[in-house]
Formats: structure tokens, sequence, C-alpha cells
């Protein structure tokens, strides 16, 4: 696969997202190019990680559609790579560090197939790049906060993506950790992938992304750092709602409204 | 023999409860388990109408159906109706349950099966159904039989699947992020626990088959940390609770299903305050060494 | 309907202990059921259902008879423990709460099966009529049993009456209750005690396994019907009331009938009721109303391209042929023509022959609806930097959406602009 490189990594065009109607993201328009460290930022409950979700697949759209290297998700889900919130599964859970970085490969191995040694190898390779290789059969349920979030990032590269997107990686994890991960990214930056990641801590952005997307139910601005990451567009971000928009959110949802009419 | 016969039943049907079990517990759908037990009794008395007998295809087939109608039904309560989960669990298994009970009355002369059967089964009358070579040698009790043949399908379903299933339970977004349908893997699993739970009717009654699903990977669940492990070490729990069961309640001269039952919450106590991982008499004494 | 008669009459003292202790039974179990709803513990009363079996055999072996009053006692220690259990459980290890109650419930099950089958070939022979408590003995109810189930009720009605305000606070919002003083953890514990009690004398009804039906499955049908608690509580207890009585009047015609399962399939039958064709909140209500309002939505649509038309000649009112409609927005020709038709007799447009064309409300009606979607699409280019070649299609859901308020609102906000973002004239009502 030798990925043109002049087609965007993502392409999302009038995307609506709704929770019971209500939609939480309002027609997004935003193309990103490839081989971008790219930052979604906006403040909390503004739809980053819904964005995210959208373009996966995991969540239904309400319209619009996105689109990776000009294709459609089905066609590239190979090339895709998800680090879902550290938060969203259960760290009890009975596996180790090993099981987990395997689930890498699963994408790749189909169904009934199990993981062989060529794939304990990727798998330990990619441990070595987070720094976790000593932890491989450790149980998850013994990591710190920073070494869950090595080991979900060890699993993403596992599956050796071109388009990486991370849900908050930088939430809770130490320095060590935070630097570890920003190197790692850049790395793959220079090597052509393309990672989009949410982020919260604003003090950082100019310092780790070569893009921005600000994004509060709507999008305000997606663009290089240097030119979009201003303070007009970080009030707009943060300084509050749009009450009127608001107000029609939830009116769509109180009168379950039909999020787009049927053409007939 | 007898004796054998009725542990080996029970072992049976605590294997397969515990494998599937242990999914349940970690995908924390114990209550939808318990739900699809209770719900499988209409489903059980309408394919003895049709059939005509206990241990058909016909039961295990319709069965498979009314495990996933109970999951769909939960899931239309609580989506399309807006009912609170916990609610929407509560009221189709107690309906489904009470329909099966009428159903049973309305054909006393033509269903063999009875209120108490439903609640606790029959296991000590399994080994009197004996499987007769047409030329005459015993081969043992038809349970047996079943049993293992539900117990081999639910391990070759869980070897085959075991990546989907292992990846679906631990990451569901993660999952249909790379392509694999949770939807598909959380239907099958649910046909499996509804196979099970009819085929283990008979000897454990709908309701102790519940503590077979939990108890026993509950158990296995605060020894290990390792998967592979929970699945034998939940198995090996339930075996455990069949065994001193029975004793238990040869003994006593009572229920089998009740006093396996029993045991295996006794089971479950003993490795809560014992377990060298997760026990919290260990706990306690680390603590102390602090 | 001799039956009927007979059965209304109440003559037969039996078929009067049987009503009232039906009646008294899900009504009492429906109202404290309903705050367990709430408070979205449905399956605790279900563990806990399960867990009074154990209680009821250990007051047995105590007593040696079936006193009332003992076994009562030992069901609210069983049912109290269950919870105790549950409760360590998921506190002191990683067991999710789900697993502790299955886990408890079926284990403590367990055991009560144990001793009621080691207490049934013990040949003490006052034991007879233990099992009743698996599922339930409505028909079999005796003047005796009244009493007990009188007090427990009364007592049940009373702390509910008197705690009422609180236990609503504490379901609607618990963290309010706690920070204006409340002693919730108290609270809680009495609560819990009503579910003990409410569960020991129910599953006389219905038998242990179906004890959760009643508590939960009256709530969840109430709450269709409404947004008020004092409402859904009377509601509940209504229906409750309903299926306890139904289910006498069932074993009554049909003895050989179990009544507790009977009384489950009448609740969960007004549930199921309920559930689709309440007003509101019913799946049904909200079909039907999807359905208009797609059909508000068709007939705005005609509307707006008939107005259009009527902007490019300068003339609203041009009567025009169906192909003209169809050429600006694609319609099968009998879907519009039944548009139409409704149109017609809601007096938006006339016909000669087979032409149509707006009336005065029409076109008034076109105008709000062509004056929002430009509106909109202003908004969305203006406030949310969405390129102009990207709004319409948002803009033709919100046209038929806004109520007068936001309407206002959003023309205020934008400055009751003159032109939207494609340069079209945005038409004012008064002009
Ligand atoms: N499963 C869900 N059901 C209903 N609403 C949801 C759900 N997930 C998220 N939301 C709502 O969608 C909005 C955006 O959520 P999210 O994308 O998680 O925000 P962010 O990641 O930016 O903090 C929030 O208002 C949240 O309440
Ligand atoms: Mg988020």
């Amino acid at each position: 696969m030798a990925p043109d490189t002049n087609v965007p990594a993502l392409e999302v065009h009038d995307l609506t997202v709704a929770f019971d109607r209500k939609p939480v993201l309002w027609n997004i328009d935003l193309v990103i190019p490839q081989g971008k460290i790219v930052g979604i930022i906006g403040p909390n409950g503004a739809g980053k990680s819904t964005l995210i979700k959208a373009v996966m697949g995991i969540l239904p759209l309400s319209s619009g559609y996105t689109k990776l290297f000009d294709l459609p998700l089905n066609d590239v889900r190979g090339r895709i790579s998800y680090v879902p919130q550290r938060e969203s599964v259960d760290w009890d859970f009975p596996a180790s560090v090993m099981d987990v970085v395997l689930m890498g490969r699963y994408s790749k191995l189909g169904l009934f197939k199990r993981p062989r040694k060529a794939d304990r190898d990727a798998a330990l390779d990619c441990l070595r790049k987070v720094g976790m290789e000593a932890f491989a059969n450790r149980q998850i349920s013994q990591l710190s906060g920073g070494q869950q979030q090595r080991t979900f990032l060890a699993r993403a590269l596992a599956q050796q993506a071109d388009v990486y997107f991370m849900d908050e990686p930088f939430a809770g994890v130490d320095a060590a950790t935070e630097k570890t991960i920003i190197t790692l990214l850049r790395t793959m930056a220079q090597s052509g992938k393309t990672v989009i990641v949410v982020h919260h801590d604003l003090q950082s952005v100019t310092n780790y992304f070569d893009w921005v997307i600000m994004l509060n139910t709507r999008l305000i601005a997606s663009g290089p750092t240097q030119e979009t990451f201003t303070q007009d567009n970080l009030q707009e971000t943060y300084g509050g709602k749009l009450t009127l928009l608001a107000d029609v959110g939830d009116l769509i949802r109180r009168e379950s409204f039909p999020q787009r009419e049927k053409k007939l | 023999m007898n004796d054998f016969y009725i542990i080996l039943t029970a072992s049976l049907v605590a294997s397969s409860c515990a494998l599937l079990g242990c999914f349940l517990i970690l995908r924390r759908m114990a209550m939808v388990g318990d739900a699809i037990s209770h719900a499988v009794l209409p489903g059980i008395v309408l394919a003895f109408l049709f059939s005509g007998s206990r241990d058909s295809v016909t039961m295990l087939l319709g069965a498979g159906l009314i495990g996933v109608f109970t999951t769909f039904l939960i899931e239309f309560f609580h989506k399309k109706a807006k009912l609170q989960t916990d609610a929407a669990i509560g009221v189709t298994f107690t309906w489904l349950f009470a329909v099966g009970v009428v159903l049973i009355s309305i054909f006393a002369g033509k269903v063999d099966l009875d209120q108490d059967c439903v609640l606790y089964g029959e296991i000590a009358y399994v080994p009197l159904d004996l499987i007769i070579s047409p030329s005459g040698t015993n081969l043992g009790p038809k349970a047996i039989y079943v049993m293992g043949i539900v117990l081999v399908l639910i391990i070759v379903f869980i070897v085959a699947g075991y990546k989907e299933l292992f990846l679906t339970t631990f990451d569901p977004a993660y999952a249909s992020a790379i392509g694999i349908s949770t939807s598909l893997w959380h239907y099958l699993l649910m046909s499996a626990v509804s196979v099970t739970t009819v085929s283990s009717f008979e000897s454990v009654g709908a309701i102790l088959v519940v503590a077979l699903l939990i108890a026993p990977a509950a158990t296995a669940y605060l020894l290990t940390d390792n998967f592979k492990w929970m699945l034998v070490l939940a198995c090996a729990a339930g075996i455990l609770a069949s065994l001193s069961g029975y004793y238990l309640a040869v003994w006593l001269d009572g229920s089998i299903a009740g006093a396996i039952a029993a045991l295996s919450g006794i089971i479950f106590a003993l490795a809560m305050v014992f377990s060298p991982t997760h026990g919290l008499f260990f706990k306690k004494l680390r603590q102390v060494a602090h | 309907m001799n039956s009927l008669a007979e059965f209304f009459s109440f003559a037969d003292p039996n078929i009067r202990y049987v009503v009232v202790g039906s009646v008294l039974l899900t009504a009492s179990s429906a109202i404290v059921g309903t705050f367990t709803f709430l408070n979205k513990r449905s399956l605790i009363g279900d563990a806990i259902a399960h867990a009074v079996l154990p209680g009821i055999c250990l007051g047995f072996i105590v007593a040696g008879t079936k006193n009332p009053l003992v076994l009562i006692i030992g069901a609210f220690i069983t049912g109290w423990l269950s919870l105790i259990a549950v409760d360590f459980i998921t506190r002191k290890t990683r067991i999710k709460e789900d697993t502790a109650i299955g886990l408890i419930l079926s284990v403590f099950f367990g055991i009560g099966i144990l001793m009621l089958t080691v207490i049934q070939k013990s040949g003490n022979a006052s034991q007879s009529g233990l099992d009743h408590f698996l599922f339930g003995k409505a028909a079999a109810l005796v003047g005796s049993d009244l009493y007990a189930f009188l007090i427990v009720a009364v007592i049940l009605l009373v702390v509910v009456y008197i705690l009422f305000k609180e236990f609503a606070l504490m379901a609607f919002d618990k963290a309010y209750a706690k920070s204006i003083g409340y002693p919730v953890r108290t609270l809680e514990l009495i609560l819990t005690s009503l579910i003990v009690l409410a569960v020991v004398i129910g599953i006389q009804a219905v038998g242990v396994v179906l004890m959760a039906a009643i508590l939960i499955t009256p709530a969840a049908a109430a709450r269709f019907w409404t947004d008020r608690i004092v409402v859904m509580v009377l509601l509940a207890s209504a229906f409750g009331a309903f299926s306890g009585l139904a289910g006498a009047y069932i074993s009554f015609v049909a003895p050989a009938m179990p009544t507790g399962p009977w009384i489950v399939i009448v609740i969960s039958t007004i549930a199921f009721v309920s559930f689709f064709l309440a007003p509101k909140r019913g799946v049904l209500y909200r079909l039907v109303r999807q359905n208009n309002i797609r059909q508000t939505i068709n007939n705005e649509n005609v509307l707006k391209v008939m107005y259009q038309l009527g902007e490019e000649n300068k003339n609203f009112f041009i009567p025009r042929h169906l192909d003209e409609i169809i050429r600006r927005r694609k319609y099968e020709k009998r879907a519009l023509q039944s548009i139409l038709r409704r149109l017609l007799h809601q007096g938006y447009v006339e016909q000669t022959g087979n032409l149509w064309s707006l009336t005065e409300e029409g076109k008034k009606k076109a105008q709000r609806v062509v004056k929002i979607h430009r509106l909109w699409e202003l908004y969305l280019t203006t406030y949310m930097k969405i390129a102009p070649d990207h709004v319409h299609e948002d803009a033709e859901t919100i046209e038929h959406l806004l109520t007068p308020e936001l309407e206002a609102e959003l023309e205020k906000q934008l400055g009751y602009a003159k032109l939207d973002p494609h340069q079209t004239k945005i038409p004012y009502q008064h002009e």
C-alpha cells in the first residue's frame, strides 16, 4: 500500500450527530491533510469524543458523510486505528498487557485464526516503542494510569495503520509518559502517519500540534495551528454555547422531529 | 453408579454454565442471564406441546430463539419505550415466566412438567432415563449425552470465537472500530446462554441455573487475572460445587440442586476471603504488614 | 355472566378474604415498588424476594409451626441480610453490582430450596403449605392471614404517607437531598425495610419468583401516564389493585389456575398497553406524532415550492399545473395530489380544474417557512461559520420546526437581515 500523499487523510462533510435526536455535533465540515499531528480541542461536552466515534463508525450519523483517503470507512478500516478514552474500559478485566496489545492484530488475522509468533513479535516491538517491553506479561489491573495509556497506544501501533484517532491520551498520565507519547507521535507524523488527538491542555497546544480543530457543538475553526489557534477562536470555543442553537436542539428532541426529512 | 451419573450430569451443567458465566459477568450482563433463564420457560412448554418430548432438537432451537427474543424485548423496552434497563429486565422476565407457569397449568395433562421441577429440577431422576442400545446394553443416562453435547458445543463456540468474544467483552468500542460486529457476538452469546439454560433446565431447574452461571465465574474472577485461567477455574469451582453439593444433599436428604447452589455460594465466600490475590484476608494481612 | 355477579356480590366469605387479601398485597407492593423503580433499584426487589425464602424456612424451624409473625421475622432477617451481602461484596471486592445481585439472589434461593426440601421430608405435618411461598397462594387466603397482611399494609401506607416528600426528593435527586440536610442514609434504610416488608407479604400472593413483577411492573406502567410522583404512586397502586382483583376473579372461575402468575400476566398486560398507547410517552403515540410531523413537512414543502415559483413570476397567486411543481421538487404525482388535497381542505390552496393556486392564507404560511429557511441559513453562516453551500440541508429541517418565540429570537439575533447568504431576499410578513 503506497498511499497517495495528496488525498486528504480525513474529510468530514456536513456531519451531524445526534443523541436522542438532539444534535451534539452540528454541520461539521473539515479536511485534514496527511502526515499531521492534529489536536481536537473544545470544552467538556463539546462533542470531541463524539466526532472521533462518528468517524470510526461507532456512532450512527444523522447526516453527512466522512471519507478517509477519499474512500468510505469500510474500504479503509485496516488503515485506521483508534485509541479510546482510557476510562472507557474496565481495567479490572482479567487480561495481560500482551493480550491487549495483540488485539491490535485481530483485524489483520480475521475470524477463527489465532495470533502467531509473528504477531507476538510485532506486539512486543510496539511495546518496546512505548517503553513497556518489560511489562508484557503484567496483568492490566496492576498498571498505573500512564502505563495503561501506553498499553492502549501499543495496541494501536500494532495495527500498523495510517491514521490514528486518540481520545485524550494525555489525560491523567505522568510527565514521562506524556513525553514518550509526544515523541512517538512526532516520529509517526514524520513517517507520513496522521494522528488526530483529543486534547484538553491549552498550554501545550502550540507545542504539540501542527493542526488544530476547535470544536463546540459546531466547528469554530480547523487549520494550521499558527493561524487557527488564535485568541478570537479560543474566545469563541470556550465562550459559552449559542443559546439559540441549544434551544433548537432541545426542540428537535422534544418534538421527536426527524433529523433530516426524507426526500420523496 | 447412580451417584456417579448424577454428579457427572451436574458437573457437565456446571461447566457449561461457568464458561458462559465468565463472559456474562465481565459484560455486566449477569442479570440478563438471570432473565433469560426464567424467560425460556414458555418456550420449553410450547416446544413440549409441539414435539411431545423433552430433549428434542425443537426444544433447543426454540430455546435459542426465545433467549434472543428476550434480549431483544429488553432492548426494545429500553430503547424504544425508554424504560430504564433494570425495570425492562424485571418486567420482561417476570411476564414470560408467568406465561410459562400458566401454560403449564393449562396443559397440565399434556405436559410432563410441574411447578417444582421448574424451580429446582429433578436431577435425582437422571439415572432413571437411560439410553438402551438395540441389543439391550445400558449406555447410561440420556441427560449425560445431552449435557455432554451442549458442553462440547459451548467449548467449540468459545474456542472458535475466542478472539472476538474476548475483544467485544473487554472493549466493544474498539471492536466496532476495527470492524467486529458487537451485536452479532452479543446475540450469539445470548443464544448460547439460552441453549444451556434450557438443556440444564431438567437437571437443576430454571432458577438454580442462575447460581451456576454466576457464582463459579465470580469465584474465578477473584482468583485470577488471566482470562483463560478464569475459564478453567470457573469450571473447577462449578464441578467442586456439584460434587460437594451432591453429598450435602444426600446427607441432609434435601434438594440436590438447592445444595449445589448453596455450596457454589459458600465456595465463592471462601474465595472472597482467602483468595491469594484478591482475598479480603490477605489484603488485610498486607495492610497490616505495611 | 353468573359467576361475575356471584363474585362481585362478595357473599362468600372466602371470596371476601381472597379479594381483600390480593388487593391489599398488590396495591401496597406497588406503592413501595414505585420508589424502588424511581431509585433504579428494581432488581434489588427481585433479590430480596428470593432471599426471604431461607428466612421463612428458618422461622418455621424455630417455631415449629407456620406462625405468620415468626415467618415474617425470619423473612425480614434474611431479606435484610441479602442486601447487606450485596452491598458488602460490591464494596469490598471487584465484583460489580449486577453480579453480586445475581449471585446473592440465586445462592440464597438455593439455600431456601434446600431447607424447604429438608423440612418437607422431616415429617412435620404442619409444614404443608410452606411451598405456597414459591408460587403464592392468593386463592387460598384465610381470615387469619388477613390480619397479618392488614397490619403490614397499614404500616407501609402510614410510613410512605408520612415520609412521602422525603422519598420523592431522594428518588429525584439524592445528592440534593443530602445537601439540604436530609438524613439520606436513614431514609434509605427505612425505604429498604419497607421493600423487605412489602416483599414478605407480597410473596404470599404471587410467590418468590414473580414478586419483582408486582413491585416494579405497576410503577413502570404508571410512569408512562404521568410525570408527577403523587399521581404515579396512586396510578401504580390502582394498577396493582386491579391486577390483584383480576387474579382473584380468575382463580374463582377457574380454580385450577395459579393466581400469582395470572396477577402478573394482568399487570404486565397493563404495562404493555401503557408502553404502546399512553399519550406522550407511548410508542404508538410517538409514531403517530412522527407521521403528523412528516405530513406537516410535506404540506409546507409544497406550499414553499409554490411560493418560490410565485417569487420568480412576481405573482404568488398564479394557478399552476402539477408538473410545474414536480419540476421544482421531485414528487410522485399521486403523493403530490394527496398533499394538495390536504392543503385544499385546510384552506391553503385553491383548485380550478387541474390547476392549483395559493390562497392568501397559504401564501402567508409559505412565506413564513421560506423566511425561516433563509434566516437559518444566514444564522449558520454568520454564527457557525458554515460555508454557504452547506447550509441548505439543515435549513430544510429547521424551517418546519421553529416555534414563534424562537422565530422572533432568530430575527432579532440577525438584526432583521434583508438578504440570505445566497443574496436572496428574506421575506418578512409586514412587507
Ligand atoms: N451515549 C450518550 N447518550 C446521550 N448523550 C450523550 C452520549 N454520549 C455523549 N452524549 C452527549 O453528547 C455531548 C458530547 O459528548 P462528548 O463527545 O463525549 O464530549 P467531549 O468528548 O467533547 O467532552 C455531551 O453533551 C454529552 O452529554
Ligand atoms: Mg470526551
